[in-house]
Formats: C-alpha cells, structure tokens, sequence
C-alpha cells in the first residue's frame, strides 16, 4: 500500500466494502453471462454526484486489484476535470498505479469514448453510463420495456431510426448509437460516439458498462459479435472527417472543435490525448503541429 | 364451416361481481359480429378475453393460426399472443391515443408493425405507409406529420391504416366511431366497410350504438348483467327483438 493510501486507512481498499464489492461482482458475472442484458444491482452512494460517473466508479472499485494498472478518460482525454478527480479518488483510496498510456493500462474507465489504439485481451473497459435502456426514449414504462427486451420485439427501435430518415434523409443519431448484441440484445453503448461503434465488435478486451443512477450493469464479452443498427437501404456509417488531426495529422482517429479565438478560428484535433501525444512523440506532424522537442522548451 | 375463432363457455368475475358469464359462440373468417349492450353490460371485458388480454376464470378461446392449427389462446406463450396480435389481430381502441404513438409519425406508426416483423428496408416500408394512408384517405403528403396535427377522425383512419398494414385476418374494434361527430362517423363507417369488404376481415366490434351494429354487422349479440341475452343475425335481432331488454333498447334509439 503506497503512503497516499495509508492516509486513507479509515476506507476499505478501493473505497467499498468487500460485501458490497461481492454484490457488484455478482451482477458483473451475470452481465457477462447474457452479453447485453441489463442486471439491477444496489448502487451505492458514492462521493460524488449522479451523472459524475458513479456506475463507472463502482464497477471500476469491485474489479480493481492492488496490482492493476488504472487509465481513466473524459471524452478521450485524460486531464479533464472528471477524469483527473476519478483517477485521484483511486490513488488514494486503493493507492494502486495509474497511467495516461492506453498500452500499459489493465483498467480502463471511460466517459464517452473508446481509445483509439486496439485493446488487448488483458485489458478491461469500464463505461460510465447515464441511460442504460435503449428504448427508454420511445417506451417510458420500465415494465413494458423489460418485458420488450425479454421477447427480443425491437420494432420499437426501428421506429426511431426511420423517424430519423423521414425527417433528415439520414440516420442523425450521431452518439449512442443502438447495437444489437450477440444476436440477442439490444444495448445501448453509453454516448460514445458512432464512430467507436465498429471497435465494440469482436473487441478482445472486456467491456463493462455501469449506470449508477439508474442501477444497471451490462457488459459485452470479449469476442463477441456487436452490429449497429441500420436498414438495409439505409446502412450504419461511422463518421468520418474531412481533415486529418491539426496537431498530429492522423486521418483515422476521433477529432474534437476546438476554438482558437473569437474570430471564428477553429481547429480539429484527436480527442484521444494520449492517442495524438504518441504520435506527436513518434514524429508526426499536423497543420498546426509543433515538434514535441520544440513544444518541450 | 370452419371458424376462426370460438368462444367456449367464458367466464370471468371480478372477486363476486360478474364480468361475463358462459358466453357460447363461433365466428366465421369474414364475419362481422357487433357485441352490443349498455355501459357495463361486460362488453369490454368480452373484448378483453377474446383477444387474450384477459385471463378467463373458466372456458376457452380457441383460434385457427394461419398454418391452419386451432389453438387455444391460454396455451400460447406470451411471446407467441404478442406476435400473433400484431401480425393476424389488429387492435382499434376508442381513443385514438391508445392505439397509435402520438410522438411518432404517421408513416412511423404505419410501419412500425412491419418492422416489428423484421422489415429493414426503409424504402420499402414508407412506400407501404404511402399507400395505406392512401387507402385510408389521407393525404399522402402527411405522412411525415405526427397524430397529435390531426383531426379525430383522420386518428381514426391512421389507426386502421396500422392495424391493417400486417393484413390481419380478424381486427378487434372497441367503440371506434365514438366520440366523433356524425358525417365523420358516417365516412369512417363507409370506410370501414369498404376495407372489411375488400380484404375479407373478421371483426368483433363493440359498441353501444346500435346504428354502427345495423351497418356494419352481420350478427349481432346483446349483452346484459354479463350474458348474453340474445344472439342472431342483425336484421332479425334489430327488427324483431325477443327479449324485453333488447325491446327497450332498440325502442330507445333517436329517430332523427
């Protein structure tokens, strides 16, 4: 146990007790089970408000051992307010070793974005996620939309999608893009965005998706078939851009607006920091790039 | 004859109050029987049974299934009931709300029935939802409108148009010209006619107003205190009524 820990000694490792992190792991294990379906659990209080991420916390502090390596991001960056609080919270309270490098990170937890390097087997992903019922927007009755998930009748969700088509031409929904999985389930993916949909698919590391306020865990295991939802005349795309990242001119990864003054200037850079640093580190260079050494001094 | 559904002897109480008592009868594909009674008579809860919403306390549903099997409706799963009643039934309600999403529209709440049985393909599904708002009649250029930008009436004509779009074989109709003014009642009626005529539906139709019955209807049955009192083709019944109680309500029709 590192000194931070210590000072914490009043807390169990990782903040919650250990009946507490049992109940949790339960429901994992059952999430893992039935890749997709959303299992009630006894979310806790934690230290921080509803919508700061406390299903993700609280999954993240079951599967959490002393010698794991934690990762967390907000919007694909690591030195946000959330994701430095967070990151923060789990020194202190488990004094485990953190990292901004998605490589060497056992741990992720993630608000909104999937890294954009490949996750390995050894890796787990932890979401934090506001509404876990994809159909909550089109059925508000929890009865009904249990019983719908029960019985696989997801016209429901088709009917949202052609909505969408009838009144913009095209599939608008842009961020928690519904996906079906395993065959099985419909799952809505936290609000990643749909560009990250197609890295869910047959993804080689864990993934665990906690909802706090809501009290649901799901999961989808590795190697497991995720497709996004479409039609057929009318097929899913992730997004693409028309310009590479501003600071690292990679053309494959997720870019953020960012404003540079308020005259209208404006450029487009990774949303993975850690993601753009590498490859500033390793030379390359965007439109308005400096060289890392240079940058340094 | 070989018919599609059958009522065998259905019961159902509400602790000792009665809901319907031993209702008896068989309903022929392409038939329109009206069930007819005052408020409370159990016309709902007759409706509910039949269409499997209800549990009975003690008799049987039984309906031949598209593959020419006859089942009885409790022996179904519920998955298999739910399929059933959004392929082969359709569902009109009184209230329009109950029946269509309001949020959604129009040519949503038409396709949603076709997408719940597997159609993906957007172009194909609006071209249906085009023509049976056409045969529906309204206007095809509403189809992107919601339900909540439309007269009663033409909620009423969209409800249909959802139901119908599966091509059921036998639609349940609760009261659906209520609520409605008379000339929009009188084309809804025609319409209903037409489209019962045409594609050869089963319906069993509640109401109240014995004019709606007279003009839909081929048979007729009157309920009373949960029974049915009397039975027969409409003519006969509205015409010649034997029972006291149906005397007092066909002599209690308006004339205008």
């Amino acid at each position: 146990m590192s000194r931070t820990a210590e000072n914490y000694r009043g807390y169990n490792f990782a903040y919650l007790d250990e009946q507490t992190k049992r109940m949790i792991r339960r429901a994992i294990l059952k999430a893992i089970a039935i890749p997709g379906y959303q299992v009630p659990f006894a979310s806790r209080e934690m230290p921080m408000p509803y919508g700061w991420g406390t299903g993700g916390v609280q999954v993240t502090a079951a599967i959490l051992g002393p010698s794991d390596v934690l990762k967390v991001i907000d919007q694909g960056a690591d030195d946000t307010t959330n994701a430095v609080s967070i990151r923060q919270f789990f020194e202190k309270t488990a004094g485990v070793e953190t990292t901004t490098e998605t490589g060497k990170a056992s741990v992720i937890q993630t608000r909104h974005r999937i890294p954009e390097a490949k996750l390995q087997a050894n890796q787990v992903l932890v979401y934090q996620v506001p509404i876990p019922e994809p159909l909550r927007f089109l059925e508000p009755r929890e009865t009904e939309t249990r019983t719908l998930h029960a019985l696989a009748e997801y016209g429901l969700m088709h009917v949202r999608l052609y909505e969408d088509i009838a009144q913009h031409g095209h599939i608008a929904k842009t961020y928690a893009y519904p996906v079906l999985v395993a065959d099985r389930y419909v799952m809505d993916p936290s609000p990643i965005p749909k560009f990250d949909n197609p890295k869910m698919h047959e993804s080689a590391a864990l993934q665990l998706f906690g909802a706090g306020r809501e009290k649901r865990i799901y999961a989808v295991p590795p190697h497991t078939k995720v497709v996004s939802l479409d039609f057929e005349d009318h097929p899913f795309e992730a997004t693409k851009f028309e310009q590479p990242c501003a600071l690292c001119g990679a053309k494959d990864s997720y870019l953020d607006e960012v404003i540079t003054d308020d005259r209208g200037g404006r450029m487009f850079v990774c949303s993975d920091t850690h993601h753009c640093e590498t490859r500033r580190c390793e030379g390359h260079l965007g439109p308005l790039g400096m060289p890392v050494t240079e940058a340094a001094e | 004859m070989n018919p599609l559904l059958v009522a065998e002897g259905l019961s159902k109480f509400y602790g000792a109050r009665i809901g319907c008592r031993d209702v008896r009868f068989a309903l022929e594909p392409g038939e329109v029987l009206a069930i007819v009674g005052e408020s409370g008579s159990g016309k709902t809860t007759l409706l509910n049974l039949l269409s499997g919403q209800l549990a009975p306390d003690s008799g049987a549903v039984r309906y031949r299934l598209r593959d020419g099997r006859t089942k009885n409706l409790l022996d179904l799963s519920e998955a298999e009931r739910r399929l059933l009643a959004r392929t082969d039934w359709g569902f009109v309600h009184q209230d329009a709300r109950n029946g269509l999403r309001m949020g959604v529209s129009a040519g949503g709440n038409i396709g949603e029935r076709l997408m719940g049985v597997g159609d993906r393909h957007y172009g194909r599904i609006r071209e249906n939802a085009m023509a049976w708002l056409g045969r529906v009649e309204i206007d095809t250029g509403r189809i992107d409108d919601k339900p909540t930008q439309f007269s009663g009436g033409m909620r009423q004509r969209l409800q249909i148009a959802r139901n119908l779009v599966t091509h059921p074989r036998l639609v349940f109709m609760d009261e659906p010209t209520g609520g409605l003014d008379v000339s929009v009642q009188a084309r809804l009626l025609d319409l209903i006619r037409g489209l019962v005529a045409d594609l050869g539906l089963a319906v069993v139709l509640v109401t109240h107003d014995l004019a709606v019955a007279r003009l839909l209807s081929h048979r007729i049955l009157v309920m009373k205190d949960g029974h049915v009192i009397e039975a027969g083709l409409t003519d006969r019944v509205l015409d010649d009524p034997q029972e006291a109680y149906t005397q007092l309500l066909v002599s209690s029709v308006l004339a205008a």
